[in-house]
């Protein structure tokens, strides 16, 4: 491809080759038959144009071989890309079962980065090259959608929700990061560029600056800083469950039902403590909404994923041993 | 059929337009032909409006950097666009217009059921353009025109509510005209003229006001709960406060896909009726083509999900919304299989009308197979809020809708107004639209797929050469639309008379005169053959 | 085929100085009408029906909140008011039956039932929400009223509440706006009534003709029917005996 006149974006991850293969095989296909029916409809013009005033056409009521036919093949043909897009999609949509995650924040109008070992960006990414990368994100304000034209992905960030994108990088460079759901003034301004590096390079990248110590540990600090450690604490003068080994296994609540403790549960029970209060204990606990921004709320959650199984907690069963942390909700 | 012969042909003495003078016949006409104008005529108005826009929009796009306005002003360029031209423009306009005037004319009845209540619909419309035009006066709106929460709701400084107001009453103008719509089709066809003897521009019109009457009360209450919020702050849609916003994607696409379908069935309606004029045929398979226009109707009902595979669905949702979007898109490519094979042994004509339909049926294709890239979940991740989805849509109800309009125009001018447009400007016309849409529409494919965002008031540079070909490509097609304005405005008042017949064409509206008298008739016809029964009739099956 | 076009004399030539011109026969007028309000109908469950589904997705992910707000509803009043809207059902019915008979003075009767037990309901609705308005007094202790300073029914003040107060507003606000719409469908509902009780008094209706106290008695059992649903979903979600 001439540099100047792009016709597609990099291919820069694994799935992107697979997209674009899909797109090839629609773009095939509809040529087709856009050129069949192109050339048909000139072909009936011309051999069937009218010679006289007076002409009529010939008065065929229809076919019925001819309808299951076009009925049937279109159908075909379309149940054909239904299943490859679900195949794609079911790609794009699993999250891989390693993967370095890095958490992301919209808010207007700039995207804020966290990695766990600590570096904070904005606008930028930088990533290992060949290592999966999941993306979890939220937003603090309006919707909001991350999307990486080059790894064929994006996905919105919805404001009191997780959600999240995974790609593997394959070629070390500098990609667009886009915003892709209008979300106010400078919607078009809400861009950035995603940074793929060599694995050592990446390392060196991560050990440079100087940090605050990795999520967890910022998260290790609020939990001091907003006094959660006053209730959520393993000794009698505890009030609320131990939050050690917790997240990820599932919990037993006042109302009989159970729920996975995940990203999604600790952030509700902070902001929103008396919906889904642990079994065996009173609905007292204080809300912060307000008080604590989206990038806190990751970095607790960190925290509490961080914490070491001391001994079973009161209320929780242990869920058979998972591979990994249930994935946010 | 008889062809009028333009040599001879001359006005006939009374019609519905001279029997009644003074604006007061027309303010207060019951007339579904003079209501139809007063349609054609607001339409046209929100149309250029909208489209003034657009040129707005394009000019700033012209440079990476946008140049023109900030992107506060730019924001509200794209959602005034988008609102006027949908809600405004062309939910209405094929319906409100041709099908007012033509559908009791094509089933033989004097007016539609209720014509007082199609009156009232059209005043309803013009209060809600009201309040469309005081939201534009008190600012414009900025939120884009599906209102997405919690934009909509908590953070915009524009008047929403105003334009919410204007979208919520026009949702009653529609109401009433399917409801009319679908009463007229039961109840007042002349004799003999059963179901699968209708014009298809009558069955496409039945199934278009089925989605209008189901559909349209829906986001009716949405934008009243949109407002609520708005002003109450209580949380329905607000996460903050303990709502969700994907849920009113839900109720807005619940009935903003199917009225996607509003927008198109007419034009696939008027399109039967070209292509059966045009090549002097009866439509083939015409029980496929009218069915495939109910399926079209059922089956848009469920597949609002599309709108949403990134918007944080499950995956089994995903999965649902596409095997049935792909299920709506079979009927739509029955339908042009059939037009195509309509034409095999006609007697075709290179008229005007003839050339919108087969510009529609080229730009249609298009834009259904690239809807059919979309419902591609894998592909849509790349594609949805990009260029592509813009060029999609834009291929379908420009290049597929307004050229339908375009043609239904020229095919029923000489019928509305008495007189004949003139040929050559209108075939000129034609061509320059043709040309100047796909300048327009189709580089956005390719940006698209390059990754450019929608609703971006300023891109990254190599994204600029196709913004420059789109721009050019909508200079010239706003020309070729001032055209038709200019000469079919001439030709109501100078146009040579037209007769009764200028087509030659079958069908009940071509045996009355032209322009029609008020009640349509001189006596109610009886209908004995079927529709487009050209040729020897006798060997035309009736189904 | 061209011969003088249609005169308005020859449109009168007609039955009934009921049938409209661009009909054929009264029967053609009568069934549009009729099919005309039954698409209506249809329209308005559409409209209902959105705000149904709010309510149900709602209450399914919010059900303490709803239950607990639920129970702050008057139950005797809105019990009361059922009873007067299917009363009402019942006398539009005997109205239509009336006039299908031409018994003038019935069917004037029992319009005039109907519109007094329409009113009624609008009544006890108005007390039931100028409660919520002036001064409601939760359990606790706390009152709340519906547009204080801080927002609209803000229950932050009350222990008992405050935990779920958003949830205890979505269930507000949908309930406002259930009851409100249905109200407002009331309201249109009696001015039609209106007019159709003048018409009754003047004789308009005998038993040959009497077509819009049928399509009024079909609006009339619809906004009843939507209320027979509003009341179980809205004040009964989680009473105990």
């Amino acid at each position: 491809m001439h540099p100047s006149i792009p016709l597609f974006p990099e291919q820069a991850s694994t799935m992107a080759a697979r997209v674009d293969n899909l797109y090839f095989f629609m773009v095939a296909t509809s040529a087709f038959f856009a050129v069949l029916v192109t050339l048909l409809v000139i072909a009936f013009a011309i051999r069937f144009r009218r010679r006289s005033p007076d002409g009529v056409g010939e008065p065929i009521h229809g076919s019925l071989a001819l309808e299951l036919i076009w009925t049937g093949i279109p159908f075909v043909i379309a149940m054909v890309m239904f299943v490859w897009g679900a195949s794609v999609y079911f790609a794009l949509a699993r999250m891989p079962d390693e993967a370095l995650d890095i958490y992301a924040v919209g808010k207007q109008w700039m995207w804020k980065f966290q990695h766990r070992e600590g570096q904070r960006e904005i606008n930028e990414l930088h990533v290992p090259v060949n290592t999966p990368v999941r993306v979890i994100m939220t937003s603090e304000d309006v919707l909001h959608d991350l999307y990486f034209p080059s790894f064929r992905t994006k996905t919105d960030a919805i404001p009191g929700r997780y959600t999240q994108l995974w790609f593997t990088a394959t070629d070390v460079g500098t990609y667009h990061i886009f915003c892709a759901e209008y979300c106010g003034t400078r919607h078009s301004g809400m861009i950035g560029r995603v940074v793929v590096m060599p694995q050592n390079e990446y390392e060196a990248w991560l050990g440079g600056a100087a940090t605050e110590g990795t999520l967890a540990q910022r998260g290790e600090k609020l939990f001091t800083q907003f006094a959660c450690v006053t209730c959520h604490r393993a000794d009698a003068a505890a009030r609320g469950p131990l939050l050690n080994g917790v997240f990820g296994h599932a919990v037993a609540l006042t109302n009989g039902n159970s729920v996975i403790a995940d990203a999604a549960y600790v952030r509700e029970s902070i902001l929103n403590p008396t919906a889904k209060v642990v079994a065996g204990f009173a609905p007292i606990m204080p809300t912060f909404q307000g008080q604590v921004t989206e990038e806190q709320l990751l970095a607790l959650t960190e925290y509490i994923k961080s914490l070491p199984t001391l001994q079973q907690v009161p209320g929780a069963q242990a869920a058979p041993p998972p591979t990994a942390p249930a994935p946010p909700k | 059929m008889t062809t009028s012969d333009a040599a001879t042909a001359v006005m006939p003495a009374r019609h519905y337009l001279n029997e009644q003078r003074g604006i007061r016949s027309w303010l207060l006409t019951t007339d579904h032909k003079r209501i139809g104008l007063l349609y054609l005529f607001s339409i046209t108005a929100f149309f250029f409006l909208g489209g003034f826009f657009a040129l707005l929009i394009r000019l700033q796009l012209l440079s990476p950097e946008g140049a023109l306005m900030t992107s506060d002003v730019y924001n509200r360029m794209f959602t005034m666009h988008g609102v006027i031209m949908v809600f405004f423009f062309l939910i209405p306009s094929i319906p409100a217009t041709l099908g007012n005037f033509l559908i009791p004319i094509m089933i033989g009845a004097k007016d539609l059921a209720f014509p007082r209540i199609n009156l009232l619909s059209w005043y309803i419309y013009v209060l809600a353009g009201l309040f469309a035009l005081a939201s534009l006066v008190l600012g414009g709106v900025d939120t884009g025109w599906t209102f997405y929460t919690p934009f909509s709701t908590s953070f915009s400084n524009t008047p929403v509510v105003t334009a919410g107001l204007g979208v919520f009453i026009a949702g009653f103008s529609s109401i009433l005209t399917g409801l009319n719509f679908i009463v007229t089709i039961h109840r007042m066809r002349a004799p003999g003229m059963t179901w699968f003897r209708l014009p298809l521009f009558v069955w496409a019109h039945y199934a278009t006001s089925l989605i209008m009457v189901l559909g349209t009360p829906v986001v009716a209450i949405t934008v009243l709960l949109l407002a609520f919020e708005r002003v109450l702050r209580v949380g329905i849609f607000d996460p903050s406060i303990g709502g969700d916003p994907v849920l009113f994607q839900h109720l807005f696409w619940f009935y903003s896909h199917p009225a996607v379908y509003i927008m198109v069935l007419p034009g696939m309606g008027v399109m039967s009726e070209l292509v059966a004029s045009g090549a002097r045929k009866n439509v083939f398979g015409y029980s496929f083509v009218a069915f495939s226009s109910l399926a079209i109707a059922i089956i848009g009902f469920l597949v609002w999900g599309h709108h949403m595979f990134v918007a944080g669905q499950t995956v089994y949702a995903g999965l649902v919304f596409s095997i049935l979007t792909y299920l709506v898109g079979v009927p739509s490519a029955v339908k042009t299989f059939n037009w195509t094979a309509t034409l095999y042994k006609g007697s075709i004509s290179y008229d005007t009308p003839t050339l919108y339909a087969f510009g529609f049926l080229g730009l249609f294709l298009v834009g259904g197979l690239t809807g059919l890239f979309l419902a591609a979940i894998g592909l849509d991740i790349h594609l949805t809020d990009t260029y592509f989805v813009v060029a999609h849509f834009h291929y379908i109800m420009v290049g597929g809708t307004l050229m339908a309009y375009l043609g239904g125009l020229h095919f029923w001018w000489p019928k509305i107004t008495g007189r004949l447009y003139p040929e050559g400007w209108a075939k000129l016309s034609a061509l320059v639209v043709f040309i100047g849409f796909n300048l327009t529409f189709f580089p956005q494919f390719i940006v698209g797929y390059l990754g450019m965002p929608r609703r971006y008031a300023m891109y990254p540079p190599e994204f600029q050469l196709f913004n420059v070909m789109s721009t050019a490509g909508a200079s010239i097609l706003g020309f070729g639309y001032l055209l038709p304005m200019i000469y079919l405005t001439w030709a109501w008042f100078y146009g040579k008379p037209a007769g009764n017949n200028p087509w030659g064409s079958k069908g009940l509206e071509w045996e009355t005169t032209s322009p029609p008298p008020t009640f349509n008739f001189d006596r109610t016809p009886v209908v004995t053959e079927a529709t487009h029964a050209y040729g020897h009739p006798e060997e035309v099956k009736v189904a | 085929m061209p011969e003088a076009a249609l005169t308005h004399a020859d449109l009168h030539a007609h039955a009934s100085p009921r049938q409209q011109h661009h009909f054929d026969t009264m029967a053609q007028q009568k069934e549009a009408a009729t099919l005309g309000m039954w698409v209506f109908l249809v329209t308005e469950i559409m409209f209902f029906g959105g705000m149904f589904a709010a309510y149900m997705i709602y209450r399914m992910w919010y059900f303490p909140g709803f239950a607990a707000a639920s129970e702050e509803l008057d139950i005797t009043l809105g019990g009361i008011n059922t009873v007067v809207l299917i009363g009402s059902s019942l006398t539009v019915a005997l109205a239509v039956h009336a006039a299908q008979e031409g018994k003038k003075n019935q069917t004037v009767a029992l319009l005039i039932a109907t519109g007094l037990l329409g009113l009624t309901f609008l009544v006890i609705k108005y007390f039931e929400y100028k409660v919520k308005i002036v001064g409601h007094h939760l359990p606790d202790g706390t009152t709340i009223t519906l547009f204080p300073a801080a927002g609209f029914f803000d229950v932050s003040q009350s222990e008992h509440l405050a935990p779920i107060a958003s949830q205890v507003r979505i269930f507000m606000v949908l309930y406002f706006a259930l009851t409100g719409m249905h109200a407002l469908h009331m309201i249109i509902g009696i001015g039609i009534l209106g007019v159709i009780l003048w018409m009754a008094i003047k004789g308009a209706f005998t038993k040959e003709w009497h077509v819009p106290v049928e399509l009024f008695g079909l609006y009339w059992h619809f906004v009843d029917i939507v209320w027979i649903f509003l009341f179980p979903l809205l004040y009964l979600v989680h009473r105990h005996g």
